[in-house]
């Protein structure tokens, strides 16, 4: 190949500008939730308001929680089942460790976070030793975890009434900005950072690029495991403390299907399954599709069994759609 | 020769790509009965020339005659339906299943709901045994060493009527046994009149097998030669374009400085094996397949266990237990497999040749990007790797880009001792000229390298001294004056 065909390649899009990246990385799914939008705004006008994009952003934020740690795993080769388990049990434990037992709000919160840190240890642990497939491990976590919720309540929901602990999940910052927008803010920074500035990173990416050469690029892989698991076994209780808060309960099903929701959004997002590509960035775009999607097929009246089988097109299309960009871009 | 029957022809092949004209105009034609060996460098042309005839790519243009017989191959289906069977680098059979069930995969006998196994068998020990092996028809695939599966690759394509088989590379994993056990299998199949189209890298192949052979350059069909009227430089000659100068090109430093001392080292796979590194020479490490050379590599990189020994750097013993230690002691491992093991399909050049050094710009959680991009540009600039830009896809590049990539990244984490395990495996003349070079600006830099390799006269030509080893413990360790084909061989087979 000569020097001037080498030169002729680069374009605006191999530019470094990330505004760019972006566009360019998620461009299929962007023009979808902009045309969705579109459609929305068009069928019901009080989408556009100000307080109908806040709840929406509202919604979607635990999902993100678990969504942004899940971006993680996949990008390390693997995938967390247990998540929505792990979340229905933090619900459960914080709401037992304060309506029970009398504990504090800020020992409730720290044990039930400590529950999730430790399940996603295990998890981690498990997956490494024993080299079973992720997708066992973390969905038996799941059966243990969910049927633990259910033992622990007798399934039934505990009625919490708290003022201060009811404010972390309804409450406002300046009087506009919800409360758990503020943690996700944190948590996405936290994750593009963990991503893209630091070795860790690179080692995730690299665990689930090639793990036998992470192995012998000297990446320690047991610790990428145990990072990415107990990250996301933390974001899960984190999550079910949240919607805890919000719902004024503790409830043993609220987490049933917030892991295939969470692994939807990240796969919308342009993160592959098969490990060593994703970006936050994407899942946050895949977040958002899914959560304005519900929003206007409520707004519309559509009873939610139907919202489901519309989900369910809705991210085939999309995920297909990526596939074949991929395909693409990668043949010689 | 020339009395035998024109199998198939090739004329006028056109195919482009968007922004690639990978086929430009190009001729092949085959004979009944021989073996044609296809040669270029990488992105010649050659693999695609291949896909056209297998039906996996459709031809732009051009005539494809089979028999006297124009022909039109739009898929795989059509191919097979007009005798061409094309056997890949990887096999593709399958592990769980016998080898009977395997070579009538597709083609069961009997009605669907009730398959003839026994007869399956039957024939197939019959295959086994006209072509001399000495397997059973119910073993298992995944029993199967990787020679053996090839073979039954082979077996299977005769099986279903091939008259033209193409071989693409079929000798990069075996061992010298194993080839001859090829080459035997090959003429076998040129004496029942089958035509083979032949695709290797390893010139000292084509005077034991091939017949004629055609040279492609940048997507353009450049001669065909008799192999007995050639000459390995006027083939290398054709390919690159140019008159090429001796192909290993060693100056030989000083070496009385000891770098590493291994003692006695021992786990599962080797036994008791001790030897010294001196500072800026290259050990070779020969030896069949399986005679644990490469578990000898990992064990001192610290990627297997170690049961018992010692290993001493510069005079210090030293613990390594990870790859990790091994890193940090200095020593460097270019590893056997690239795709498998070396590279990172899916990340940039950048990533790539940057992940074992992420400590000299990732400090603080800040990431130095100037810095990181300078490590890169050094080493893709130092190693002349061909790409448009660090930003490509290391999965995307020709093979022996990839494997220089994975060579500069080990050169960005500036190792004391580089262990190069079969470094030139599967890449073209050109980057294996480049890969010798750059070989011998390390060690005259006081660079040590440790070359395992299955190739003899890259093992004769590039070493200092050559280990050879014998299932699992070493056999001889000898200068390169005494190191010729038949002492190194010798040594390597069991007597």
């Amino acid at each position: 190949m000569s020097e001037k065909e080498i030169t002729a390649k680069k374009s605006i899009l191999d530019s470094d500008n990330p505004v760019i990246q972006y566009v360019k990385r998620n461009g299929g799914i962007i023009i979808g939730f902009i045309i969705l939008c579109v459609v929305i705004q068009f069928n019901t006008p009080q989408f556009m308001t100000w307080s109908n994009i806040i709840s929406v952003l509202r919604q979607i934020s635990s999902n993100l929680y678990l969504a942004s740690a899940i971006t993680m795993i996949l990008i390390a080769g693997g995938i967390d089942l247990s998540a929505g388990a792990i979340v229905s049990l933090s619900s459960v434990i914080v709401a037992t460790c304060m309506v029970n037992y009398g504990f504090s709000i800020p020992v409730a919160i720290v044990a039930a976070i400590a529950m999730g840190a430790l399940i996603g240890f295990v998890n981690g642990t498990i997956i490494y030793k024993t080299g079973l497939p992720p997708f066992i491990v973390t969905y038996a976590m799941q059966c243990i975890c969910q049927g633990a919720a259910y033992v622990w309540t007798g399934a039934q929901p505990i009625r919490l009434t708290d003022k201060s602990f009811i404010f972390l999940g309804t409450g406002f910052v300046a009087n506009v900005i919800p409360m758990p927008l503020v943690y996700l803010f944190f948590i996405l920074i936290f994750v593009w950072y963990i991503l893209n500035r630091t070795k860790l990173g690179r080692h995730i990416y690299a665990t689930g690029g090639n793990e036998k050469a992470a192995e012998f690029s000297g990446v320690n892989i047991k610790h990428v495991r145990w990072f990415v698991y107990t990250f996301s076994g933390i974001m899960a209780a984190l999550a079910g403390i949240v919607l805890s808060a919000r719902m004024y309960s503790g409830q043993p099903a609220v987490g049933a299907n917030a892991a295939m929701d969470a692994i939807a959004s990240v796969v919308l997002g342009g993160t592959s399954m098969g490990g060593g590509r994703g970006f936050i960035g994407g899942t946050i775009i895949g977040a958002l599709l899914i959560g304005v999607m519900n929003n206007g097929l409520n707004l519309a009246g559509i009873d939610s069994y139907w919202q489901m089988v519309a989900k369910g097109i809705i991210i085939l299309i999309a995920v297909y759609v990526d596939f074949v960009k991929q395909g693409k871009k990668l043949r010689k | 020769m020339s009395e035998k029957p024109i199998l198939l022809e090739m004329n006028g092949i056109h195919k482009s790509f968007p922004g690639v004209h990978a086929l430009d105009g190009v001729h092949l034609d085959l004979r009944a009965g021989e073996v044609h060996a296809l040669l270029g460098e990488n992105g010649a042309g050659k693999s695609t020339l291949i896909k056209v005839l297998g039906g996996i790519y459709e031809k732009d243009e051009g005539d494809i005659i089979i028999n006297g017989e124009k022909v039109e191959i739009r898929n795989v289906k059509d191919a097979e339906k007009y005798g061409v069977s094309i056997i890949h680098q990887e096999i593709v059979l399958v592990p769980e299943m016998s080898i009977s069930d395997n070579i009538f995969l597709g083609k069961e006998e009997g009605p669907a709901y009730s398959i003839s196994r026994s007869a399956m068998e039957k024939k197939t020990q019959e295959l086994l045994d006209s072509f001399n092996m000495g397997l059973k028809a119910t073993q298992m695939v995944s029993s199967l060493n990787i020679a053996q599966q090839q073979m039954v690759e082979i077996i299977r394509s005769t099986f279903s009527q091939a008259k033209i088989i193409v071989m693409d590379e079929p000798t990069s994993s075996l061992s010298d046994k194993e080839v001859d056990a090829l080459f035997d299998t090959i003429r076998n199949l040129k004496a029942q009149g089958i035509g083979i189209i032949y695709i290797s890298h390893r010139m000292s192949e084509l005077d034991q097998i091939a017949d004629r052979v055609s040279v492609y350059r940048d997507g353009k069909y450049i001669a065909t030669r008799e192999v007995k009227n050639t000459s390995v430089d006027e083939l290398i000659e054709l390919m690159v374009g140019r008159a090429v100068g001796n192909y290993y090109n060693r100056t030989y430093n000083d070496c009385s400085e000891t770098i590493m001392e291994v003692r006695n080292l021992s786990n599962k796979k080797v036994h008791n094996v001790s030897f010294d590194l001196k500072k800026g020479e290259i050990l070779g490490f020969a030896g069949l397949v399986g005679a644990g050379r490469t578990e000898t590599m990992r064990a001192i990189f610290g990627m297997d266990k170690k049961d018992s020994g010692e290993i001493i750097i510069e005079g210090k013993p030293v613990t390594i237990n990870s790859s990790k230690d091994g890193l940090s002691a200095g020593i460097g491992l270019v590893p056997e497999s690239r795709r498998e093991e070396g590279i990172f399909p899916d990340q940039n050049i950048k990533f790539n040749e940057t992940i074992k050094v992420l400590n000299e710009f990732i400090k603080n959680m800040r990431v130095d990007s100037k810095k990181e991009t300078e490590i890169a540009e050094k080493y893709m600039k130092e190693l002349s790797v061909r790409a448009p830009g660090l930003g490509t896809f290391v999965g995307n590049l020709s093979g022996g880009n990839q494997q220089k990539v994975v060579i500069a990244s080990w050169l960005a984490a500036k190792p004391k001792i580089l262990i190069m395990d079969e470094p030139t495996r599967g890449i073209d003349v050109g980057a294996k000229a480049e890969i010798y070079a750059i070989m011998n600006d390390l060690v005259k830099n006081g660079v040590s390298i440790i070359m395992v390799s299955s190739e003899l006269p890259e093992v004769i030509g590039m070493s200092d001294r050559v280990v050879v080893m014998r299932s699992g413990e070493i056999s001889a360790i000898l200068d390169r004056t005494e190191a010729d084909q038949v002492t190194i061989m010798k040594n390597a087979v069991n007597i």
